[in-house]
């Protein structure tokens, strides 16, 4: 039986009761959401914290809203809610194919957008998905608001800019016309981690070329947050073949996955290359379509 | 620590250590044994229970984390003795072999025939793809979902008969 070790538990009703609560119950205190990395690595011991706080009935951070030209989804947003989102599948089509793969359907009845991106675990998809819309993330504390980009979030695996008494609240995806993305992922059965992904978007000129691109990858060790030669390859081009299979050899050369239980080195460059490449051309696809935003 | 919820309708109030897991609070605290334990990771579903109607591992969540809220059990959809038609549907397909599986599959399906009667069968598989069925038995859980689809309880179920033919339990 798998039991956490002792904890204090705290429940928070709004995010500067839980502000305060990371204050009084100081650097050994966590934030919980849908407890679906936490509580498992609490049970092996990965994490000790001696306080939760229990952040799910902050609904005030459980909000999808279109303004000023972006999307904004509140911190807390389920996984499921994000996946039934109409208007998050329009604009952002890569998010539905994300969530789609993202465990399984129970699970994203609990997992949030929140919690997902400041576990900073390198094979978690939505991850990805936020480079990929050069997303920015809303931080607050106790001495007020800030915004970063997303590139600035992630420190290294399991490590964010979020500091131990801040709190996650926010995230915001540009929306921009002529736009499409997709996401492509390879696991090993239903509901698992990726053993390789990758995300694109592309933003189309009225005459098709590719006025600007992004592409990510999950779990196979891209650094640099998007695969930036590969971009530069695409960008200013008219869409066609051989320029997605150049796009994906380069993202793959770009990466540096490790050999393990998910797959050897050479089978996980493959799929970033293939992955790329069939991202990239569905997401061009889309933006010829006529895809807002 | 004090934890207070609904459970299949009626309230419940423990003192409870805050590191116990709703599982464990079911079925040890409780005594509501029907819901199962298994893989303990999110992983075999198992342990699906519903809250506020949406079906969660109850594995990974704290009992704290249910406080206020209202939790259904496999032992909640049967009335007055007369089964929930997901629990005839079973029955009828031989929806189950060893069991094990079968009270979060029994709850995820309740969940799904809530908020979609009639599903398409792909449907009925995405909604199960979270719970491992250890005999592999996926086909008959499919077709016993469908048959509770087909067969949906009377507005007043607990005076009806019970939606059962028995000309449909083949040999």
């Amino acid at each position: 039986m798998q039991i956490p070790a002792p904890f204090g538990y705290a429940r928070a009703e709004n995010v500067d009761q839980a502000l305060d609560l990371l204050e009084r119950h100081g650097p050994e205190s966590r934030l919980i959401a849908g407890g679906h990395s936490l509580l498992p690595m609490m049970k092996l011991r990965f994490a000790r914290p001696e306080w939760l706080i229990d952040i799910n009935a902050l609904d005030e951070l459980d909000f999808i809203t279109q303004a000023d030209g972006r999307l904004r989804i509140g911190a807390m947003t389920r996984h499921a809610t994000l996946l039934r989102s109409e208007l998050v599948g329009r604009l952002f089509p890569i998010v539905h194919d994300a969530e789609r793969v993202i465990a399984d359907p129970v699970v994203r009845n609990r997992g949030t957008i929140g919690g997902s991106l400041c576990q900073a675990d390198p094979a978690e998809d939505l991850s990805t998905v936020c480079h990929v819309l050069r997303a920015e993330v809303v931080i607050r504390g106790s001495g007020g608001e800030r915004t970063l980009p997303m590139k600035d979030l992630h420190r290294g695996p399991y490590e964010t800019a979020v500091e131990q008494d801040e709190i996650l609240t926010e995230i915001r995806w540009p929306i921009r016309p002529r736009a499409g993305s997709a996401y492509e992922k390879v696991e090993r059965r239903v509901g698992d981690w990726a053993v390789a992904a990758a995300g694109a978007a592309v933003w189309q000129t009225d005459d098709g070329t590719i006025e600007d691109v992004t592409i990510g990858l999950t779990a196979v060790g891209l650094d640099s947050g998007t695969a930036t030669r590969a971009e530069d390859a695409l960008r200013g081009q008219l869409p066609s073949e051989d320029l997605f299979v150049e796009a994906g050899r380069l993202a793959a050369e770009d990466c540096n996955p490790v050999s393990d239980q998910r797959g050897p080195v050479d089978y996980k460059r493959h799929l970033a290359a293939e992955l790329t490449r069939r991202a990239v051309r569905r997401a061009c696809e889309l933006a010829g379509a006529g895809q807002e935003g | 620590m004090q934890v207070t919820m609904t459970v299949n309708g009626a309230e419940v109030s423990h003192d409870i250590e805050p590191r116990v897991l709703l599982v464990h609070f079911i079925r040890d605290v409780l005594a509501l044994t029907g819901t199962h334990w298994g893989c303990d990771t999110s992983n075999c579903g198992l342990c699906v229970v519903l809250l506020d109607g949406e079906p969660v591992k109850s594995c990974t969540m704290l009992a704290m984390m249910a406080d206020g809220h209202a939790v259904r059990t496999v032992e909640g959809p049967a009335q007055d003795g007369t089964l929930d038609p997901v629990q005839q549907g079973f029955m009828e397909e031989h929806g189950l072999q060893c069991g094990f599986c079968t009270p979060g599959m029994l709850m995820t399906s309740r969940a799904l025939l809530d908020s979609n009667p009639n599903p398409s069968e792909q449907e009925i598989r995405e909604a199960i793809s979270g719970q491992i069925c250890r005999c592999t038995g996926y086909a008959t859980i499919v077709r016993s979902v469908q048959w509770a689809a087909a067969h949906p309880a009377e507005p007043d179920s607990a005076d009806s008969d019970q939606p059962v033919t028995d000309s449909e339990v083949s040999a």
